[in-house]
């Protein structure tokens, strides 16, 4: 396995329930993301993405086949080494999933704050420039609830990022929001991951942005296939 | 250790307290139930003290090395009697100086301001020898030779605020215990406690006018003063071997702990005011439950997506303990301010001797933090809830 990809999957499966109730949701999916790749995946909605998207995530933990992210082996990974993995990735979600009662700078910097490295002002000072770069400049100490959608993702895209992460994670980013702020929304993303370095692997059904995408891949029912049919995207 | 802890404090975003800030509403609910709760067991707790203190008052003021009471006595409001040759008896035991007799009594006097009748314990002391350790009353035995003459305890519950003024003036008040007339002479400040609203104190003599059924050779009390150089375990060993079973002798401290004794153990009070004070305490748990596990609830999609971000369980737990501390020290403040306005006017309203002692305010502090604790241990369980892969 080569270190020049930053996620390797490998046979993986995946289970869900247990007993009678015990269903397949992966099967043998295999993968493998280039460093600095960007990798949109698609499909039905109950196909996987998601699921593939939290077990490589570290927020879900595998059950058999090989997860390899960033060189670390997470298939069979205690919790304590999932956390310590969770900590290397950026997550943008569906909604923004900001903390209402922290300032907008205040919530970016929690994505600091978690690696114990930098003192206070330091990571007050490294939230601010990112919130610059997102164009947050000004709204900075405002609570997310004074903030529209597009801005709250920005600022969830500067959290996401601000500990310049190896990957980022991104589950429809783009659903809450109109066509503009959603397509800036991407932008903004794009921009700063390619400026970063840093791989990304976002699940949308928007094909509005699949441009953006160095490879798309395409999953149903819990099988990856590389070439979709054009005609099968949503 | 320490200070690493603090610095780790200091560069930590303070989250609890932001999301306590965050909604005032909530804030000010868990304030005013820790405060609410808080003053139900200051007061509870000033209560009993105040019941032990005011129940002892007397027993504490007797300046005696030992006291003789009855056998059959059971507190100071019902010390029974015992038979003065006793007393006599015991001055044969080597080492007792001196042992005089004390009559106590209760009886309706009527208040010479607004001619209402209300109870009053009468003590009878013999005129000629200090039985309290009142510097006050001592100055004024002289007075007590007079016959139906009495010194008034002007913290007595009720309206005495023009008999005080006459009194001091140098004019005598003169009302009626039973069928007899007696003089105010002097007065004196020991305060009220809950079985009677006042107290009086006259001689042996006018005691016995007063009681015109009681008997000299029956008293309630004896107090003996041994001689300087004699040891009060030795004199007291004699003493009980000399003495037939009727009567029993303790130093002035055994003396105190018998009544407090009584008060703890015999009066449902004791009881009560502790139950008070537990429900108190349980109606603070559940309020401070309530805000907590709401509050822990309704960020539970924050809290998962903090899990998603690499922080751990133990990061979550300090958010809420962070929660139940502020809320302890903002609750517990007000709550001891007004505390201390209540026992002010309890103290005032009923001359109860009310007062907060440093040991329970922090007392209930630390019950407070347990309470808070205690309560955010409960709420966090709800934390289990925040599962990150159930974000995306």
């Amino acid at each position: 396995m080569s270190q020049n990809f930053s996620i390797v999957v490998h046979q993986l499966d995946h289970f869900f329930g247990t007993g009678k109730l015990r269903k397949q949701a992966l099967f043998n999916i295999n993968l493998e993301i280039a460093a600095g790749e960007i990798v949109i995946m698609t499909g039905p909605s109950g196909s996987g993405k998601t699921t593939l998207l939290t077990l490589i995530g570290g927020l879900r933990s595998a059950q058999s086949g090989s997860l390899r992210v960033v060189g670390h082996e997470i298939c069979g990974a205690t919790e304590n080494d999932l956390v310590q993995a969770r900590r290397h990735n950026g997550y943008i979600f569906q909604a923004h999933n900001l903390h209402g009662s922290l300032t907008a700078l205040e919530n970016v910097q929690m994505g600091l704050e978690v690696h114990r490295r930098w003192a206070k002002a330091d990571r007050h000072r490294q939230a601010a420039a990112m919130l610059e770069q997102v164009g947050l400049a000004e709204r900075m100490h405002y609570y997310p609830g004074d903030l529209s959608g597009g801005q709250k993702q920005r600022v969830a895209i500067a959290r996401a990022l601000v500990s310049r992460p190896k990957i980022v994670l991104a589950d429809e980013p783009t659903a809450a929001l109109d066509k503009k702020s959603g397509r800036d929304v991407v932008d903004i993303m794009h921009n700063l991951a390619k400026q970063q370095g840093c791989t990304i692997l976002l699940v949308t059904h928007d094909n509005r942005i699949l441009d953006l995408a160095d490879r798309i891949v395409y999953m149903e029912d819990g099988r990856l296939s590389k070439q979709p049919e054009p005609s099968a995207l949503p | 250790m320490m200070r690493r802890f603090l610095n780790a404090l200091q560069q930590r975003t303070p989250l609890g307290l932001k999301q306590l800030k965050h909604d005032p509403i909530r804030l000010l609910t868990a304030i005013a139930g820790i405060t609410f709760a808080d003053i139900l067991i200051f007061m509870q707790l000033g209560f009993a003290d105040a019941l032990y203190k005011s129940n002892t008052q007397y027993p504490r003021a007797l300046q005696a090395d030992l006291v003789m009471i009855s056998s059959e006595a059971k507190n100071f409001g019902q010390l029974s009697t015992f038979a003065r040759r006793r007393l006599y008896q015991s001055l044969d035991v080597p080492g007792v100086q001196s042992a005089d007799a004390i009559y106590l009594g209760s009886t309706q006097w009527r208040n010479p301001q607004t001619g209402q009748e209300t109870s009053m314990l009468i003590v009878g002391q013999n005129p000629e020898q200090p039985a309290l350790d009142l510097p006050v009353v001592n100055a004024q035995l002289d007075l007590l030779r007079l016959p139906d003459t009495v010194l008034f305890d002007q913290a007595s519950r009720g309206d005495y605020e023009t008999v005080i003024a006459q009194v001091r003036a140098g004019v005598p008040v003169f009302t009626e215990i039973g069928l007899r007339t007696v003089a105010v002479g002097g007065l004196f400040e020991v305060g009220a406690s809950f079985s009677d609203d006042g107290a009086l104190i006259t001689s042996d003599q006018n005691f016995l006018r007063l009681f015109g059924r009681r008997d000299a050779g029956a008293v309630s009390l004896g107090l003996m003063q041994l001689d300087e150089a004699a040891d009060s375990t030795q004199v007291l060993e004699a003493l009980r071997d000399r003495l037939p079973g009727d009567v029993q002798v303790l130093t002035h401290a055994e003396y105190i702990d018998f009544e407090l004794n009584d008060i703890q153990s015999e009066s449902p009070i004791g009881f009560v005011f502790g139950l008070g004070s537990a429900m108190g305490f349980i109606v603070g748990v559940v309020i401070v439950y309530q805000v907590l596990s709401t509050d822990v609830n309704s960020h539970l999609g924050e809290y998962a997506t903090f899990r998603a971000m690499g922080y751990r369980n133990a990061y979550l737990l300090g958010i809420v303990f962070e929660e139940a501390v502020i809320l302890s020290v903002l609750g517990f403040v007000p709550g001891l301010i007004i505390a201390l306005g209540a026992y002010q006017l309890t103290a005032a309203a009923t001359a109860l001797p009310l007062a907060m002692p440093v040991s329970r305010a922090i007392s209930v502090l630390l019950l407070t933090f347990v309470m808070c604790g205690g309560s955010g241990a409960i709420a966090t369980r709800r934390l289990q809830a925040a599962d990150p892969a159930d974000i995306f």
